[in-house]
């Protein structure tokens, strides 16, 4: 209880002027992954949509998303510590960099995969290209790409921590701090933080998804069973499968 | 009307596909292009909307280039059927059809209510219309593929086996549909299948491709099957074209014969099969006299199933003939337009008719 304790007070919720509490790092933590999983969205979509609709490059790009997973990110912040010095961009470097391949790889295999068939059957209706990818391809791939933003999501989010090890803010000061500091329940609160933070953005894209997917797309068993399991197996796992 | 003129299309590795395709599909009519796979019926068809581009010759449809202008905007004027239907899974059906309305830039609502339209055309209830493909049977699927195909109005009717993965009752459905639809609208269909039944089911015209993409015999089904050109067409228009080829001949000459019936609860008659009808005259089953104890009636369980019945009028000669061999007496049910009981029908009557029925008909 002693541990929990730390979670539960206020005083720790609130900080003070020259040690923010919670409140204010899960906002920074929030804010390095909102903009960790945009860069990342701006560079991943365009090019795996491309490369799908194309059926041009979509080894190489797999095989590149692939071994850049296989960085050790905590190994690329310290190299690009080393490059860019401190501050902000060394460690959104490495979270785009993490988030890239989850993206990349659910667009390319979503947009890839559509049934050769439907894509026929759209260009014989008479659509063009950029029609075919945004009224057929993009639409039925959407599972897939959510997918990959949840796969994303969750390795950004629990990734973010590495942020505090350049001096920066976010939910992995309480970690850090609490490990240097021998305090313990601040750096289990932290972890409990981080873990709880990962398990809700990922149910709100579940949620999201069931919005954004066409119900002709979803499969009535997994309308019908509670969704939980499924999400977080879905969101993590299944992806690097694919690509592979 | 579509013309190939010399259209030839080599692939990239070349392996020539279409060879000198002379051909000319008429106005109004299902051409039917069948033939083993790899004879290039599907290339051949692929052509016309530029979902393969020829690689030499000149293709014409309604008189225009096709290579002239811009494919999405030729393909927009024609109508495409493919197999699997290639329904879009994201989209309702009501969607599903409205497609090329939508893409020729009339409007969501105008295309919807054109859908709704259609679906009843193609025998759809309207209630589906906001359900997804996912939730439609193969055989419905397949009609909502027709729908869309029809939804801009288009002359011509591109139909790439479009009913070959439906089970064969369903598919015998979606013929006669075609058919009835066919006579309604009038339009240009160009049809592939692999199947010879339903080549010359369909068929105005039906073109056999042998493999390597050249024409073996461009003829009306009846031709085809009385008068194959070579070996290779005797062989692929299958063993009993001789009975099929009565499909065409007409049974006008045949004479109708007596033909002795019995009501239900009638006596049973003393000797040989008389037909069983019902208070509207409408064939039920056969009935063998005799062999009964005194005095018993006609009940619903001594009557035997009869065979096809024979309508007058309107008949072939095989349909009288297998009137005459799937009946248990031997003698074929002859009904009119109603259903009612016009008469009988023999084998015998059937092969008399035959020499007359051939001279009368240029095709056999």
């Amino acid at each position: 209880m002693t541990y929990l304790g730390w979670l539960f007070s206020s005083e720790n919720w609130a900080g003070s002027a020259e040690n923010p509490g919670i409140a204010q790092r899960l906002v920074e933590h929030l804010g390095y992954t909102a903009l960790t999983l945009l860069i990342a969205l701006v560079i991943a979509l365009p090019l795996g949509a491309w490369i799908g609709h194309t059926g041009r490059g979509g080894l190489m790009v797999v095989g590149i998303a692939n071994a850049l997973r296989a960085l050790p990110t905590l190994g690329l912040l310290v190299l690009l510590f080393l490059a860019v010095g401190l501050g902000l961009l060394g460690p959104l470097i490495a979270l785009v960099i993490l988030a890239v391949p989850p993206l990349l790889a659910g667009t390319y295999s979503g947009v890839a995969n559509v049934d050769p068939s439907i894509v026929d059957a759209a260009k014989g209706m008479g659509m063009r290209g950029p029609e075919v990818l945004f009224k057929v391809e993009l639409p039925n791939a959407l599972p897939l790409i959510i997918g990959g933003v949840r796969s994303a999501l969750l390795q950004v989010i629990s990734t973010a921590t590495i942020a505090a090890y350049v001096g920066l803010g976010g939910l992995g000061r309480f970690i850090l701090d609490g490990l240097s500091q021998r305090d313990f329940p601040q750096m289990i609160g932290g972890s409990i933080l981080v873990a709880l933070l990962a398990i809700v953005a990922d149910l709100l894209l579940g949620g999201l998804q069931r919005l954004l997917v066409s119900p002709g797309l979803q499969q009535r068993g997994a309308q019908a069973g509670p969704g939980r399991l499924r999400l977080i197996r879905g969101g993590a796992g299944t992806d690097r499968a694919r690509a592979a | 009307m579509i013309e190939f003129r010399g259209v030839t299309k080599r692939f990239p590795d070349g392996t020539v596909a279409v060879h000198e395709l002379d051909l000319v599909a008429e106005q109004g009519r299902i051409t039917v292009f069948v033939g083993p796979s790899g004879c290039g019926k599907t290339t051949s068809v692929r052509m016309i909307n530029r979902m393969i581009e020829p690689t030499s010759g000149e293709l014409r449809v309604d008189g225009r280039d096709v290579l002239a202008g811009d494919p999405a905007d030729l393909r927009r004027g024609i109508g495409y059927v493919i197999q699997q239907a290639g329904l879009f899974p994201h989209r309702t059906i009501v969607d599903n059809i409205a497609t090329v309305p939508v893409l020729l830039g009339r409007g969501r609502r105008e295309g919807r209510s054109r859908a709704m339209e259609l679906m009843e055309t193609v025998g759809l209830d309207p209630s589906m219309a906001r359900r997804y493909p996912n939730q439609l049977s193969g055989g419905q699927q397949q009609r909502v593929g027709v729908a869309r195909a029809l939804a801009a109005d288009p002359p011509v009717l591109l139909m790439d086996e479009p009913f070959s993965a439906v089970d064969p009752v369903v598919r015998e459905n979606l013929q006669d549909e075609l058919l009835r639809l066919q006579s309604e609208l009038g339009k240009t269909i160009v049809f592939v299948t692999h199947d010879i039944d339903e080549a010359i089911k369909l068929g105005d015209k039906v073109a056999v491709f042998r493999v390597g993409g050249t024409l073996a015999q461009y003829d009306e089904p009846g031709v085809l099957l009385s008068r194959p050109v070579d070996e290779f067409v005797d062989t692929f228009v299958g063993r009993d074209r001789g009975y099929r080829g009565l499909g065409f001949l007409s049974s006008d000459t045949i004479p109708i014969g007596e033909l002795p019936t019995v009501g239900l609860g009638d006596p049973v008659p003393e000797q040989g099969w008389h037909a069983v009808l019902d208070g509207e005259r409408r064939p039920l089953g056969w009935i063998d006299g005799g062999h009964r104890p005194g005095g018993a009636t006609v009940s619903e369980g001594d009557v035997v199933p009869g065979g096809s019945l024979y309508p007058v009028g309107s008949g072939s000669l095989r349909g009288a003939l297998d009137a005459a061999l799937s009946s248990p007496s031997g003698r074929g049910v002859a009904v009119d337009a109603d259903g009612r009981v016009a008469g009988s029908i023999s084998a015998d009557d059937v092969l008399t008719a035959l020499p007359d029925a051939r001279r009368h008909d240029p095709a056999a």
